[in-house]
């Protein structure tokens, strides 16, 4: 074999290869800014027609009929209750779920109890929205008949549903990334199976537990269809769970189905409430993130 | 087994010689300026408690340490009058002429045959795959075990086999040096034995290099040995002389199993 | 206090009985979570199961229940599935090469990694508007299936990339470095060794992100997949429907009778994810065996 020959020439395929997998990675960044700009641009086309006061502190949704008023309140009301709904619902049944699984549940219970929780998770919304308007809100009806047919409270349970098992089996990971030996170590002084649970393992976990609170929330925020079957198209502030409301993806969903004639203010508002759940979704994410990161614990 | 010394008597060439090589991580040394030469057809042996070295200094002849990051080599290792680690030359190069074997056996997930024939074929084999194969097994002892299931995969093989799967794997390249990372610390005596037994005949046609934490096989089957101790070359020399003569007192502490 | 004194022994006892009632609650919440898929999924298959026949699969929607069918909607999700596939896995699957294979650990690096988790947690109908924006107005694709299949593969491709770098990471570093060792290039070794390692791992997160894009509804709703087709798409730039838009087209009607269509054609979707999932268990068993 030559072994005087050692330059790099002939590997210009390498070259065009690693090109082509950049790009495909640059995608997703290009994709960011696509989002990012298009929503701002847009947005602010809309706060050239409505004061941003108007936009954050006003009262009153009434977009598409005159007299026209863009207070997105009623929206931002409406969302916050279904998530906060769906989180009362979710958090300590899926958190318990977890506990369950990763504390008590033998191997062969695991082996087929987390597939399931992966299946509730990968069921589409729409048949959550389903759901909630041919069982659930019916239901409710016998146990409480002043409530409406559209209303929060079904859109509520509903979503909670949905984002239990993602909390279950977010939590249950971080739960089990908790060494045996600090188990053992609580074990070992006398302590019982629930001292060792709530005082160790989930306070050594919480890391992980609370970011999974956190996504399952986020996720709860943009969830579309269970609320725009369920909930209504009703934005309004008021305090009762059984009555309409809207949110805001279900009046994104409301525009974009009605004739809305494009570049005049309606077309905006559906930039600007999406630019709002945007950006709620993303922060909510990038605190969920910093935790995972920051106060990961380090069990070395 | 005493290296015949008749052989020692005749010049050989410096295939690899190293000049104040020093390699760091981030910054701090793990070689420290060592220099010496890997003569033609000659075991090298390299030897030295945990930790001194030994193994990123082997890594440092083929390029492997490239993969860590925040590495810096400092010094030159010369090899056919380039520097391994010259400006225009390429890595991928290198290792095609300076083979390695690793210590715990990493068999392709593929047929026995295709373990051998992978490594020329991707670099232009144009000539006959099936001798190739035979050759290297042969080289290898391991032709006469495997012969008649060449398709089967190489991980139905015994740890032993493996690694001298592994050895006509990178014997299939023809390289001018073989360097081996503790190639026999993860197998059982027997298979030790065949190894050993492999490598003082592949000695003729290959020039080798291996790392080993075991005095004993460095004593039986090399002909130089270089004891390393925290980074530093202390001695190197023909083998006989270190083991039962050492001009260095640390060295004598070692190879007499007074530490380490 | 001495050692088994009367107080500490009733304190154990109710120590113990509060760790056993702890553990009941815990098991009856998560048998109560599997007995309410059971529930869920037994609703929908009753409601739904005596509109499925021959008829319902082979028919167009219509403003009659009887005659009202989902197959316009289940060749829609078929196309569908067929362009996303061939749109997002090439494209996701070669960013995780890049990531976990070319990047090194740059600041570059750094920043994809921290934008595709931040991608994955966007909002479907986010995605829905931005696929509205670009794809149907600025490219001017209409609301074509294309448009559809570019804005669903945006949707997965955080999903398809996270799940590719974790199989490609599991893959050891030592079937590496014997690659190398032997002359490879960093191609080479990853196209004839790390990409088959990893490759049921990859299957499994492709076949689950696909499951995903099969159930959304709001982004084909906001790129204006329609409603009511009597037709069926001849090609990737033709109007289209989908299984999830036509559940959700009948759901919203007042009617019994389409909220019982509505839940036949759920219990079609399921079917189409239950085998879509099968095939990924199948698939990663059969993989995974044969590397062992």
């Amino acid at each position: 074999m030559n072994t005087s020959i050692r330059r790099a020439e002939r590997r210009w395929g390498e070259g065009v290869i690693k090109f082509w997998l950049y790009s495909c990675a640059a995608i997703s960044i290009i994709t960011t800014i696509a989002i990012i700009s298009l929503l701002i641009v847009e947005s602010l086309g809309f706060f050239d027609e409505v004061s941003p006061a108007e936009f954050f502190f006003g009262t009153r949704w009434v977009p598409l009929l005159e007299p026209s008023s863009f207070g997105i309140l009623p929206l931002l009301w409406g969302t916050m209750q279904i998530t906060v709904m769906g989180a009362i619902f979710a958090i300590p049944l899926g958190l318990a779920s977890a506990i369950y699984l990763s504390e008590y549940a033998s191997d062969r219970v695991r082996s087929w109890v987390k597939p399931i929780l992966e299946l509730l998770a990968g069921i589409p919304t729409v048949v959550y929205g389903y759901f909630a308007l041919t069982f659930v809100t019916p239901m409710l009806r016998k146990v409480i008949p002043d409530i409406q047919v559209f209303n929060a409270l079904s859109a509520g349970i509903v979503v909670g549903i949905m984002i239990l098992p993602m909390i279950a089996t977010l939590s249950d990971n971080a739960l089990r990334a908790v060494p045996v030996s600090l188990r053992q170590a609580a074990y070992a002084l006398g302590a019982t199976s629930f001292e060792v649970t709530t005082r160790v393992v989930v306070p050594a976990g919480l890391s992980g537990v609370m970011a999974s609170f956190l996504l399952a929330i986020s996720r709860a925020i943009g969830e579309t269809m269970a609320v725009t079957l369920a909930a209504g198209q009703t934005p309004n502030l008021s305090f009762s769970p059984l009555e309409s409301i809207q949110t805001m993806t279900a009046y994104i969903v409301q525009v974009s189905l009605g004739d809305t004639p494009s570049g005049g203010i309606a077309y905006q508002t559906l930039f600007a409430v999406a630019m709002m759940l945007f950006v709620i979704t993303l922060l909510i994410n990038i605190v969920s993130q910093m935790i995972l990161s920051r106060f990961r614990e380090v069990y070395e | 087994m005493m290296s015949d010394s008749a052989d020692k008597k005749a010049p050989r060439e410096a295939v690899l010689d190293l000049q104040q090589v020093s390699v760091l991580y981030s910054g701090k040394p793990a070689v420290k300026k060592v220099s010496c030469q890997i003569l033609r057809n000659c075991i090298t042996a390299i030897i030295g408690p945990s930790g001194c070295g030994k193994s990123t200094l082997l890594r440092s002849l083929n390029r492997m340490n490239d993969f860590v990051d925040g590495v810096t080599i400092e010094g030159e290792i010369l090899f056919a009058g380039q520097n391994l680690y010259g400006r225009d030359v390429d890595p991928v190069e290198v290792r095609r002429r300076i083979g390695m074997v690793f210590q715990k056996p990493n068999p392709f997930p593929k047929s026995i045959y295709s373990n051998i024939a992978w490594g020329p074929s991707i670099n232009g084999y144009d000539g006959s795959m099936d001798e190739l194969v035979e050759r290297s097994l042969t080289q290898a002892a391991l032709w006469e075990e495997v012969k008649d299931r060449l398709q089967e995969s190489a991980l139905n093989l015994s740890g032993g086999q493996q690694q001298r799967l592994c050895i006509a794997r990178a014997l299939a390249m023809e390289p001018q040096v073989l360097l081996m990372d503790e190639p026999c610390s993860a197998l059982d005596p027997i298979s030790t034995a065949h190894i050993e037994d492999l490598l003082f005949q592949l000695k003729s046609k290959y020039t080798i290099v291996i790392v080993t934490h075991n005095m004993q096989q460095a004593a039986r089957i090399s002909d130089f040995t270089a004891f390393m101790e925290m980074g530093d070359l202390i001695e190197f020399g023909v083998t006989d002389q270190i083991f039962t003569r050492p001009n260095i007192k640390r060295t004598e502490e070692y190879v007499t199993g007074r530490f380490g | 206090m001495a050692f088994g004194s009367k107080e500490e022994h009733l304190n154990l006892q109710k120590r113990h009985r509060k760790a056993r009632l702890f553990k009941l609650l815990c098991a009856a919440v998560t048998w109560s979570s599997v007995l309410l898929l059971a529930v869920l999924l037994f609703q929908v298959c009753v409601a739904g199961i005596s509109w499925i026949d021959w008829q319902f699969i082979s028919s167009f929607p219509s403003r009659f229940p009887d005659r009202a069918g989902i197959k316009a909607a289940l060749v829609g999700t078929m196309w569908l599935i067929i362009l996303v596939a061939l749109i997002s896995i090439p494209i996701g699957v070669s960013s995780a090469l890049y990531l976990e294979e070319f990047a090194g650990k740059g600041r570059i690096a750094k920043i994809i990694e921290v934008n595709i988790a931040n991608l994955g947690g966007v909002p479907s109908i986010v995605y829905g508007i931005l696929g509205l924006a670009i794809f149907v107005r600025f490219f001017a694709l209409e609301r074509s299936l294309i448009s559809g299949a570019l804005t669903m593969s945006l949707l997965i491709l955080p999903t398809i990339i996270i799940a590719s770098r974790e199989a490609i990471i599991a893959v050891p570093q030592s079937m590496r470095a014997a690659a190398y060792s032997l002359g490879a290039t960093k191609w080479q070794t990853t196209w004839h060794h790390v990409l088959p390692a990893s490759f049921p791992g990859i299957m499994t997160g492709i076949i689950l992100s696909l499951s995903r894009a099969i159930g959304e509804t709001a982004p084909l709703i906001m790129i204006g997949a329609m409603t009511f087709v009597a037709f069926l798409p001849q090609g990737p730039m033709d109007s289209f429907t989908a299984l999830p838009i036509q559940i959700y087209n009948w759901v919203s009607r007042p009617q019994q009778e389409f909220h019982e269509l509505a839940a036949a054609g759920i219990v079609v979707l399921l079917l189409v994810l239950l085998l879509m999932n099968a095939t990924a268990i199948y698939i990663r068993s059969k993989t995974e065996r044969r590397l062992k």
